[in-house]
């Protein structure tokens, strides 16, 4: 055989263990593996834990890796364009990278304020890398009078919860009205909400920043709120979700956009004419993939467990184009919020129903089901996750909705409520 | 016993010694209905799901047979504290959450850092003092001079119990440890014989609380009973002497056949007791493997709540759960050669401390305790030879041999 070269966009966790399961299928060639970051593939979730509170460094979050890789790296390198006809990838440096096999996986990059200049102030910080939670580690160390997190999602609400820990006075602003409202619907955001608002994180929902305030010397002091409101606040942090970093293949002829690279169901990327390109396997934040536990519907799932599963089936894809699946995998994820921990698997869009299946929200300690036509779709643990793989049973096996009767610590009434999705 | 089923035959004494070759019959069907209307799980895979499924509880226990007399005199004058134990305040291994995770939480609580460091030095003196006061012998019993004393003396030191009444520990927590024998509640006198020693014992626990109460020391049983958890706060008082007979019973039986497995299965593993000998560190590792190769409980049984299709079976709601954890740590399904004793293997995922909300919560006891046994026992003991198949106790559910003679030549 000749020597195949392969080439892995992308050096976070999606890649390293893409690349991984490239060498363990018995891929032989060359491996080169190209991130736009100068580090070693490192572990996100603590950045926005226990790397804020200070009770783990930044710099120690690099990923174990599980076999020796015999890889060139070329870190701190940015991929810029993708050339298919000639199978090269072009570089930030100028130089390129013939590929037989690639496996894209750029994931995502924190949304941005939208106002540029405001974004800049000092003072002004997001959540993505591991400089960001460096930076924002000092900033908090510093103590800061009040922070003000633009955003109630799962980043957001950590972002709160770390202020807490550390005792910092903390406001969340959040235009809907309940935190994580889009990913868990009102009912469940209200309850989160809830939990945060016992803890002392000042919640605004159903409202908005309009615009950030500086000093005139270039500090944040000060955000305004659609209502005509104000906070004072000297730490401002952005916490607004994620954007695919697919713009590089912009002229590829893949299928891509702000969403993500379209893949089919076996985990390969398409053209705009939804051909497979065959060379081509995508894994993690930045793969939209149609799936099958969902009639096919195209998801692009931003999870720590996904981008591990997907990237092995990618792996053991593009090391042998014969072992077509689909990859299946239930979407799960996990949060840790006030000590809290909050996991879910499955997905909950489009959910119609929603039941408390053991335990009890007052009590701090339950599981709700999702269900949609009659189906269970997914199931939100909260302090409460070792019962968590029944119900993942349950929603692989699309089981009826309501689900499990007979459990213990089982409410006796279990009436099917709205869950609040708009 | 030609109509015995395979569940009978594990709890026939006569294969107390080997119920290996029964294990691997019932695996043959992993999830299988026994005449009675029991269902055994006897597959890793079937025991691992059961276990965390939220479908299976621990309340097991039938209702209390002496119900209420109707005189209001006996029913809640003279009625004794055993009979609240039995009625509402059951220990938390026989109850689901919500109460069982308060009751588990205020233990935890308790349950710190420091004193188990603190007792993890104790023991390896205890281990030491023990094995010096048989220097000399030609003959070592590993029950009655190490396994035994061991634990209780742990235990009764963790909670505060004064040493002179240690004695009686041993003999009510052999006792009260058959009631978790299966079918320990069919038998009358066993029965008379658990109460008589559940009366005893309840009124001394009753009466060390409040002395606790009086002169608090920094013992476990002094936290439980003066200080409150938060989020729980401070346990009732028969809450209390339930979880303390909970802890002296659960602590004790299992530690000693923990100890008394493990050194059977080295003894006849002659090559790793030697690679114990150099090598005391590998203790560790070595009672991982008897949790799995031979552990001290063998099974649990549990009840389901709803039906519960698995593995072909539909398990009907009411029914009891045999979680048979010795079937399921020789399962070539989820082992590598299950029936080879490898201290070194790296896909041990045992059930031997249980599992899910009921995992044990002595664990870091049992371990400290049988490391520094285990390393101890390989290091000191002389040429040490098995004088006999050890004799084992009547429990099938909680197993382990009565006495483990060896001969030696001396204890260094």
């Amino acid at each position: 055989m000749v020597a195949e070269r392969a080439v892995v966009v992308g050096a976070g966790l999606a890649g390293l263990r893409g690349a991984e399961a490239l060498r363990r299928a018995g891929f032989t060639g060359s491996l080169t593996l190209v991130g736009a970051e100068a580090h070693r593939p490192y572990d996100r979730p603590p950045l926005s834990k226990h790397v804020l509170t200070g009770a783990v460094a930044a710099d120690a979050t690099t990923l174990p890796s599980f076999l020796p890789l015999e890889a060139e790296w070329r870190l701190g390198t940015a991929v810029t364009g993708l050339d298919r006809r000639n199978g090269r990838v072009r570089l930030a440096d100028g130089s390129s990278l013939a590929f037989d096999r690639l496996l894209i996986a750029t994931g995502t990059r924190a949304r941005a304020w939208p106002n540029p200049h405001e974004g800049r102030l000092a003072g002004v910080h997001s959540i993505r890398s591991r400089e960001d939670a460096t930076a924002l580690r000092t900033a908090l160390a510093a103590g800061p009078r009040r922070v003000l997190v633009i955003g109630g999602g799962f980043i957001g609400c950590e972002m709160a919860s770390a202020c807490r820990t550390l005792g910092i006075p903390v406001t969340l602003v959040e235009p809907s009205t309940a935190p994580l409202a889009r990913v868990l619907g009102t009912h469940m955001g209200d309850v989160i909400g809830a939990l945060h608002t016992a803890r002392g994180v000042e919640m605004r929902c159903g409202t908005e920043v309009e615009w950030l305030e500086d000093d005139g010397r270039g500090r944040v002091v000060r955000a305004h709120l659609s209502g005509g409101d104000r906070i004072e606040a000297d730490l401002v942090v952005v916490a607004l979700g994620a954007v695919r970093n697919t713009e590089w293949l912009a002229g590829s002829g893949l299928s891509a956009d702000a969403g993500g690279l379209d893949c089919d169901a076996d985990g390969y990327a398409l053209d705009t004419e939804g051909r497979v390109d065959a060379r081509v396997a995508a894994a993690g934040d930045v793969a939209r993939f149609p799936h099958p536990l969902y009639d096919g519907r195209r998801v692009a799932l931003e999870h720590w467990s996904h981008a591990v599963a997907q990237a092995e089936h990618a792996g053991r894809l593009l090391a042998d184009r014969k072992a077509c699946s689909h990859y299946a995998a239930v979407p799960t994820f996990w949060s840790t919020q006030h000590g809290i921990n909050i996991k879910s698997v499955g997905l909950t869009e489009g959910a119609d129903g929603l039941v408390i299946a053991q335990g009890s929200p007052k009590e701090g300690r339950f599981l709700a089901v999702y269900g949609r036509e009659g189906r269970c779709i997914a199931a939100l643990s909260v302090d409460c996750a070792r019962w968590l793989p029944a119900y993942a049973a349950q929603v692989a096996a699309r089981a009826p909705f309501p689900p499990i009767h007979g459990a213990i610590d089982q409410p006796e009434h279990r009436p099917v409520l709205p869950p609040g999705f708009s | 016993m030609a109509d015995a089923t395979l569940l009978d035959q594990v709890k026939d004494r006569k294969n107390r010694a080997d119920p290996y070759p029964l294990f691997a019959r019932l695996r043959e069907t992993p999830v299988s209905r026994q005449h009675d209307g029991t269902y055994v799980a006897a597959t890793h895979a079937a025991v691992a799901s059961l276990l965390y499924d939220p479908r299976i509880s621990s309340e097991t226990l039938p209702p209390s047979k002496r119900p209420l007399t109707g005189n209001p005199f006996t029913d809640w004058v003279v009625k004794p504290i055993r009979q609240h134990i039995t009625d509402t305040h059951r220990p938390f291994i026989f109850r689901d959450p919500p109460d069982h995770d308060v009751l588990r939480g205020a233990v935890m609580h308790q349950f710190t850092r420091e004193r188990v460091q603190a007792m993890r030095k104790r023991s390896d003196r205890l281990v030491a003092d023990l094995l010096n006061e048989k220097c000399g012998a030609r003959e070592i019993d590993i029950v009655d001079d190490l396994a035994y004393p061991l634990p209780v003396t742990v235990i009764c030191e963790l909670f505060g119990v004064p040493r002179e009444d240690e004695p009686k520990f041993h003999g009510w927590a052999t006792q009260l440890a058959t009631a978790l024998e299966p079918d320990s509640l069919d038998d009358d006198a066993v029965r008379a014989k658990n109460s008589r020693c559940f009366d005893e014992i309840s009124a001394y626990m009753a009466g060390l609380i409040r002395d606790k109460r009086r002169h608090p020391g920094d013992d476990m049983l002094s936290g439980l009973a003066n200080e409150s958890a938060p989020g729980i706060g401070r346990m009732g008082d028969y809450d209390l002497v339930a979880t303390s007979i909970l802890m002296l019973v659960a602590g004790h039986e299992t530690t000693v056949n923990l100890i008394t497995n493990s050194m059977l299965t080295l003894m006849r593993h002659p090559e790793a007791l030697e690679r114990l000998r150099a090598e005391p560190g590998w203790a560790p590792r070595v009672l991982e493997e008897v949790q799995r190769f031979d552990p001290p409980v063998q099974f649990r049984t549990r009840k389901a709540l709803a039906d519960l299709a698995i593995e072909g079976t539909t398990i009907p709601e009411g029914a009891p759960v045999v979680l048979l954890f010795a079937a399921a740590g020789r399962d070539p399904q989820a082992y590598a050669d299950p029936d080879r004793f490898d201290p070194d293997r790296h896909d041990n995922r045992h059930f031997g401390f249980g599992g899910s909300l009921h995992y044990c919560v002595g664990a870091p006891l049992a371990r400290f305790e049988t490391e520094a046994a285990l390393a101890a026992l390989a290091g000191r003991l002389q040429n040490p030879r098995l004088a006999e198949d050890p004799p084992y106790r009547p429990g099938a559910a909680l197993r382990g041999p009565q006495h483990l003679r060896l001969a030696i030549d001396g204890i260094a």
